[in-house]
């Protein structure tokens, strides 16, 4: 009988440069691992993130989306996180209606000196994502062999 | 398509021990456009980037990427690198295999392979780079300082020595902060108060210093080299140029029952007041709050007793507005409040007070005129508990997680002043750990434990318990003996732990300056860019980076005022070339993102455009380069996708999405 493969989820994390993306090296250096399932792209803001490469990397096979940035208050260019936090609230339940469970997206403020939170968050979210399994919702069947 | 090269770290072992480098180097050959690629042991390293030099020109290479740590880290290193070399240095592209996957994994095959997709995904975007050219922009020769304790004043010093003008902006009506209210100073026991006078007075009087105390920043905008500050003067009611700080008006004035902030409560003060003896400036304000003649408008005793006619009712705040090319932000510190810390009887009795209170109790200008008595009887006490770490190295809400650092010292140079003056007086101290690392440190503990006689008990404090009789009952553990204590004291005193200055967030929020989450601003990088914020332009000095002593404080401060002199010498800076940039035929001209814009970047022009033959004159969003600041909340809030990020694309960052979902 064949073994069945264990799910490795596709996770992509957005990170902002001034304090997740720092929060991210302040895990590494502090070597508070997580799965490697996440892989970070780093952006200026967590306001750069367009809802379109979301949707993308969902498209693309991606299993779960999370976006990273500056708490409240502490946003490098001030309101960055704010415009962030109400897009991601548009999409988040706009995916939903799709049918892309709630807890494939996230939202999660990570300051530069909170290493230990940047790991927690992603060994939750991957915990999460693995137990929801397979992203087939807005997956794009071209892309797949 | 680029020709691109890949250069993969191992970092000693740090990457390749857990990454298998030579895979990576073979696997990302496979991927398109790459014709060369490479690892070495150290590419930071001067022959590591010669390899990268060579590699450029032998191979003509119009984009790299470097496998190796974050590019917080050496991003510039290899942009330079590759400048040299004749390649723009917005070609480079640096994969986290470091901190983001070595690091962090410990199964090989699983590293490895994340650090293959994160090639993959710089690789991708590299051949979406495009030549930037960064900006210039002019350097205001001016410099901020916010707070004037001793760390402000150290760098304002600095700073004005190197030929600099320099404002200090205060907002108690005197400079001299947390070290003017200290008594003596460890381990060499010098009279704060004679070690720092000279050193207001010296910022006070130079040329090049500024002071603007009883003062606040009231909002910052603007970027490195060309900050602009509006300042909040606040009204004293007393005119700085007539006062002769004489101090008739403090001692005729009728209203006495505001508390001395400056004694921290313990004893009041008039209405209209400098905080101590050598404030500077020597002017007083008025206290709105008690002042009879602001409640009632009867009174105005002090105007009548001002011989020099200073005395003007009718003063308003005043807001200033200034450039400065730099800031400084010494905002020091203050002691938690502990009102949550029922256990210790701090509100319950006048006796138990914290580890400042004992220094304005010691001080010969307190409100014990230097005696050591007790606030409630003003009975000598015989004997005195010190408790260290109260609120410090505490895991609970009610503390901070970190130790306040200074609390171990102070309270040794308590102890053994009280046994020097008071050969009489049993003084116990109950400790987690003494922690002493500092000059001469260690071995001024020890004289207080072995030549002073000071009983040091390893164990902490579980209760306070004031008696009928006046005194307090101590019960504690002695972890050593495995015994529980219980003894009675006249005094205790709590070595509080420090916070920042309550409105350090507010400030840090208008100088868009990161700060954790106790309140500490944090540093550009913790080890090599201590004295800077990651906010170009602003520097930290002293305590609002974290708990630290005064020699510390103004080791800082001289830092801080180096790096703002280095600034401040150059004419130009250069500016980062990652700003937003709109396509004048997508562009609509709605106004979306002028409105989201933080730096007021975008502005409208009317251009003419050639629209597939139709020529027509637009209204048009236009980027000013000098202000934007490159967050890209513009970019997604354009309906018409006009409007992108140079370095960060649209295009960039879809490519890194697909590589990495493959």
């Amino acid at each position: 009988m064949p073994v069945e493969k264990e799910f490795r989820p596709k996770i992509v994390a957005f990170c902002c440069n001034w304090c997740s993306y720092a929060g991210a090296d302040l895990a590494g250096s502090s070597r508070l691992g997580y799965p490697a399932d996440v892989k970070i792209i780093r952006v200026p803001c967590s306001c750069r993130v367009n809802p379109m490469f979301i949707l993308r990397a969902f498209e693309k096979g991606a299993d779960g989306v999370i976006l990273c940035g500056c708490h409240p208050g502490d946003c490098h260019y001030s309101t960055g996180n704010y415009y962030a936090r109400r897009r991601m609230t548009l999409l988040f339940s706009l995916l939903d209606y799709l049918g892309v469970e709630e807890g494939r997206t996230r939202v999660e403020w990570v300051s530069a000196a909170e290493g230990v939170k940047f790991s927690t968050v992603m060994n939750e979210f991957v915990d999460k994502i693995r137990s929801l399994g397979e992203n087939v919702r807005l997956g794009d069947l071209r892309c797949k062999n | 398509m680029q020709r691109i090269g890949v250069f993969v770290c191992h970092c000693g072992s740090n990457i390749a021990a857990t990454v298998d480098v030579k895979r990576v180097v073979e696997t990302v050959k496979k991927e398109q456009g790459v014709v060369h690629a490479e690892d070495y042991p150290y590419m930071c390293s001067e022959a590591g980037q010669a390899l990268i030099a060579a590699a450029i020109k032998e191979k003509n290479l119009g984009g790299i990427v470097v496998c190796s740590c974050s590019p917080r880290m050496h991003e510039a290193t290899f942009r330079k690198a590759a400048e040299r070399a004749g390649l723009n240095p917005y070609m480079v592209e640096i994969a986290n295999i470091r901190e983001h996957c070595s690091w962090i994994h410990k199964d090989m095959e699983e590293a490895t392979e994340k650090a293959v997709i994160l090639a993959r995904a710089a690789i991708a975007k590299v051949h979406l780079n495009s030549h930037l050219q960064p900006g210039e922009s002019l350097v205001t020769k001016r410099a901020l300082v916010i707070g004037g304790g001793i760390a402000g004043i150290q760098t304002a010093l600095d700073i004005a020595e190197a030929g600099y003008e320099v404002d200090i902006v205060e907002k108690t009506p005197s400079i001299g902060g947390r070290m003017s209210q200290l008594d003596k100073t460890f381990p060499t026991l010098d009279c704060s108060a004679c070690i720092l006078t000279p050193k207001m007075v010296d910022a006070a009087a130079h040329e090049k210093i500024n002071l603007y105390t009883y003062s606040e920043v009231e909002s910052v905008s603007g970027f490195v080299g060309n900050f602009s500050v509006d300042i909040r003067k606040k009204a004293r009611f007393v005119d700085m140029n007539k006062c002769t700080g004489c101090g008739l008006c403090q001692e005729k004035c009728p209203s006495k029952k505001a508390k001395s902030e400056f004694n921290r409560g313990l004893n009041t003060r008039s209405a209209i007041y400098t905080p101590f003896a050598q404030a500077i400036p020597n002017v007083p304000v008025i206290d709105t709050e008690s002042c009879v003649k602001m409640k009632t408008g009867k009174c105005g005793l002090c105007e009548k007793v001002c011989q020099a006619g200073a005395i003007d009712y009718s003063q308003k705040d005043e807001i200033i507005t200034e450039k400065y090319g730099a800031i400084v932000v010494a905002t020091g510190f203050d002691t938690i409040n502990l009102d949550q810390y029922g256990e210790y009887a701090y509100n319950e009795s006048p006796d138990v007070i914290t580890s400042l209170e004992l220094e304005r109790v010691m001080n010969a200008a307190g409100p014990t005129k230097g005696h050591l008595e007790r606030l409630s009887d003003g009975k000598a006490p015989k004997e005195i508990v010190f408790i260290q770490c109260v609120g410090s190295r505490c895991d609970d809400h009610r503390g901070k997680p970190y130790c306040s650092k200074i609390c171990c010292m102070y309270t040794a140079k308590h102890a053994m002043l009280i046994r020097d003056k008071y050969p009489d007086v049993n003084v116990t101290v109950f400790y987690i750990d003494v922690r002493t690392p500092g000059k001469n440190f260690d071995e001024f503990y020890r004289r207080a434990v072995e030549e002073y006689g000071v009983n040091y008990i390893k164990g902490q404090v579980g209760k306070v318990v004031p008696q009928p009789d006046g005194s307090l009952l101590v019960q504690g553990s002695d972890l050593l003996d495995g015994k529980q204590i219980k003894m009675r004291a006249d005094m205790v005193v709590l070595a509080t732990a420090i916070e920042p200055e309550a409105g350090v967030r507010k400030i840090a929020t208008m100088l868009t300056a990161s700060i954790d989450t106790n309140n500490f601003l944090t540093e550009a990088h913790p080890k090599l860019r201590p004295v800077e914020s990651p906010t170009a332009g602003v520097f930290l000095s002293g305590v609002c980076q974290g708990p630290k002593d005064i020699p510390e404080t103004v080791s800082q401060a001289g830092a801080a005022a180096v790096k703002v002199i280095g600034l401040l010498a150059k004419d130009k800076l250069l500016t980062n070339p990652c700003t937003a940039e709109s396509d004048t035929l997508l562009c609509n001209g709605c106004s979306v993102c002028q409105n989201v814009c933080p730096y007021g970047a975008i502005g409208y022009e009317d251009k003419e455009v050639n629209d597939h033959g139709i020529r027509e004159t637009r209204r048009v969003a236009v980027v000013n380069s000098a202000l934007c600041q490159g967050c890209g909340a513009c970019t997604v809030a354009c309906p018409s996708g006009a409007m992108d990020l140079k370095g960060f694309s649209n295009r960039q960052i879809l490519a890194e999405v697909d590589a990495i979902c493959r």
